[in-house]
């Protein structure tokens, strides 16, 4: 069934994408395929198998259970605030704030995810911003730019 | 011979301080992304990439230390697989099937040390054969037109179709999108914007190492979070620590035997390392295995599967290097490496990067020394790693994902984007999606529509120009035959069983 979900979802997506690439119109052009055939060459193709897989789907992945998956939204989550938060809270902060939140996760007490989480925030921005020349923001809260 | 010359310039080249230096640190930083399980060469690459490129190392180094780090995840799998029944990547699943029984049986340091072993001569075998032979095929690829080249194209991802994955048209589907996703941006071409919404983030196209970072690490780090391995317990390796010469006569012929074939399955593109160590393992069982004792203990059943898939991550770089065309999801990370140091890979970069080319080669000899050295005397200090907890793993582990995604572009929008694709890749992998295949076509999606649009300029636009020389007719033939050849064994051994005994495992 997820199969058949997947594919469902995958045609409207092969549909959207070849109608979009339909579009696309080069103002001059000095070659004889321009750059529409390509994606709706690919888009084409793609269609075909996945038509195939509505037709022939597999047998049904082990989605996680209940908890796994509330586990899993709550993992996304914290990756998605870490991404959102690194240039405004800066490197080291928002490092020692997802690795609380993702070590909590994984089974780790607060006391030793709190340690671990400034000594990663801390050791690694030196690690990378200073010895490797890596350069990381320090967080637009604090330097204001 | 010319080879020669050239070698012993390569090792003037591999011998710099710097790129010894950086030899090093990656054989070891490999070493331990190989080990721990979640992370293997594809993520530990894919994250040194731009931290590399930040450095502003020279091209040859940052070459040098992401060859290193790939070679050095091949010797670190199989700790965790021995000592723990948990391949540390993907090439490492069979060397548990007898690693992980000696280990119980009190003979992990000769499982180690052993494994150690044959993974050195699988890839001295395999970088004699790659100074051997890609010379030769690069001078041959030189007469290579775009007809060709896209003929070639279209192959390596038939390969991927037939080889990789239960599903051909699950994998072809995930080579698709790889392709599609290429196509975001600028067209070289026209210099019409494709698929970019009027953003301007994705107006030079979606970065490849977020494409990476993200479907590996992070929903990596989702499956990790799935499957903890608590009460998995690392054994003590306690006993002798070394192999004896028994030992050693014993797995010559087959360690031999399985880097030739390991080397020859790397080299193909598609396949690399799990199925090179998946067929030699299922070679050497039914060659050598009299008494039965494949898969309890047999110290035949370590070396072998090592040896190929040592060998066979080396041979993958000969169709990266000769022909631009990446044999593995490793090497077209190393292709779009090279791409950031605006250096086209293929049969130029003999002629043109001498230096580049046979450094790398070099390197790889002593690089494999290096690691002989850490994975025997020192494999007590790689093992203490594995008892690492995954609350302070994983964390890091993203950490320095992010790092390595902002390091590129150093925007917010390529962080969020990575961690979307992670969740796409997640679904993608549940739904039985190979990964590597996606990353390949998406590496080989830009070559691929600019080699089919030069070949139809000169053809004027007719289609007939791609199935006119000798070279694109075979590769057309080629590619018909490695799809349609897993149907037959699987039909064929389909009937064997039937008929009583015989065994299905290939598919």
């Amino acid at each position: 069934m997820s199969d058949r979900i997947f594919a469902a979802l995958w045609l409207a997506f092969c549909a959207a994408v070849g109608w979009m690439a339909w579009q696309i119109e080069a103002p001059i052009s000095y070659e004889p395929i321009g750059p529409r055939a390509y994606p709706l060459l690919l888009a084409g193709t793609m269609a075909a198998a996945t038509f195939w897989l509505l037709l022939k789907p597999d047998r049904e992945p082990d989605w996680p259970a209940g908890p796994m998956k509330a586990k899993a939204a709550v993992l996304f989550g914290a990756f998605l605030a870490y991404a959102l938060a690194f240039e405004w809270l800066g490197f080291p902060l928002s490092t020692a704030l997802a690795t609380v939140a993702v070590g909590r996760l994984f089974a780790g007490g607060w006391v030793p995810c709190i340690a671990g989480g400034t000594g990663l925030g801390v050791g690694l921005w030196f690690f990378f911003d200073k010895l490797l020349d890596v350069t990381l923001p320090l967080g637009r809260l604090f330097t204001g730019t | 011979m010319d080879s020669l010359g050239h070698l012993a310039q390569g090792f003037v080249v591999a011998a710099k301080p710097i790129n010894l230096l950086v030899a090093l640190l990656g054989s070891f930083i490999g070493t331990v992304v190989g080990l721990l399980p979640g992370l293997g060469p594809i993520n530990g690459v894919a994250i040194l990439l731009p931290i590399a490129f930040a450095m502003k190392l020279p091209p040859e180094t940052a070459l040098i230390l992401l060859a290193a780090v790939y070679i050095g995840c091949e010797y670190g799998g199989r700790i965790s697989s021995i000592l723990l029944n948990i391949p540390g990547d993907a090439g490492a699943l069979m060397t548990a099937l007898d690693g992980y029984p000696m280990a119980k049986n009190g003979l992990a340091g000769v499982a180690l040390s052993i494994s150690a072993w044959s993974s050195f001569v699988g890839s001295v075998i395999a970088t004699l054969g790659l100074a051997l032979f890609a010379p030769i095929l690069a001078k041959w690829a030189l007469s290579f037109g775009p007809a060709e080249y896209f003929v070639l194209m279209v192959f390596a991802i038939c390969c991927l179709a037939g080889m990789v994955g239960d599903r051909p048209v699950k994998t072809l589907i995930a080579a698709l999108t790889g392709l599609l996703m290429s196509t975001v941006g600028i067209d070289a071409g026209s210099g019409v914007y494709r698929f970019t919404f009027g953003d301007v983030h994705l107006s030079d196209g979606i970065q490849f190492i977020v494409v990476v970072i993200g479907l590996f690490s992070v929903s990596e780090m989702l499956v990790m979070l799935e499957q903890s391995h608590a009460g998995q317990t690392v054994i003590k390796a306690t006993g002798r620590a070394m192999f004896n010469l028994k030992e050693m006569a014993d797995t010559w012929w087959g360690t031999v035997r399985s880097s030739v074939i390991g080397f020859v399955i790397g080299v193909l593109p598609g396949a690399g390392a799990t199925i090179a160590s998946a067929i030699t393992y299922m070679v050497e069982k039914n060659l050598t295995d009299r008494e039965g004792t494949f898969g309890k203990g047999d110290v035949r059943g370590v070396a072998a599967p090592e040896a190929a898939n040592n060998s066979a991550a080396h041979g993958a770089f000969i169709p990266m290097l000769t022909l631009g065309v990446p044999g593995s999801g490793t090497t077209a990370v190393m292709v779009g490496a090279l791409t950031l140091y605006n250096i086209t890979p293929g049969p130029l970069l003999f002629e043109q990067q001498p230096d580049l080319v046979w450094g790398l080669i070099a390197s790889m000899f002593i690089g494999n020394v290096m690691l002989l050295v850490m994975n025997i005397p020192m494999v007590g200090l790689f093992a203490r790693m594995l008892h690492v907890p995954n609350w302070l793993l994983v964390p890091a582990i993203a950490a320095v994902s992010f790092v390595g995604v902002y390091a590129v572009h150093a925007t917010t929008f390529d962080l969020v984007l990575m961690v979307a694709l992670g969740i796409v890749g997640w679904f993608l992998r549940k739904l039985g999606f190979p990964m590597a295949p996606l990353i390949l076509g998406f590496v080989l999606g830009d070559m691929m529509e600019q080699n089919l649009r030069r070949a139809l300029s000169i053809s004027d636009g007719h289609p007939a120009i791609l199935f006119q020389s000798t070279v694109s007719i075979t590769l057309w033939v080629l590619a018909a035959l490695v799809l349609v050849a897993p149907f037959l064994v699987r039909r064929w051994s389909a009937r064997r069983a039937g008929k009583g005994g015989g065994s299905a495992i290939m598919g």
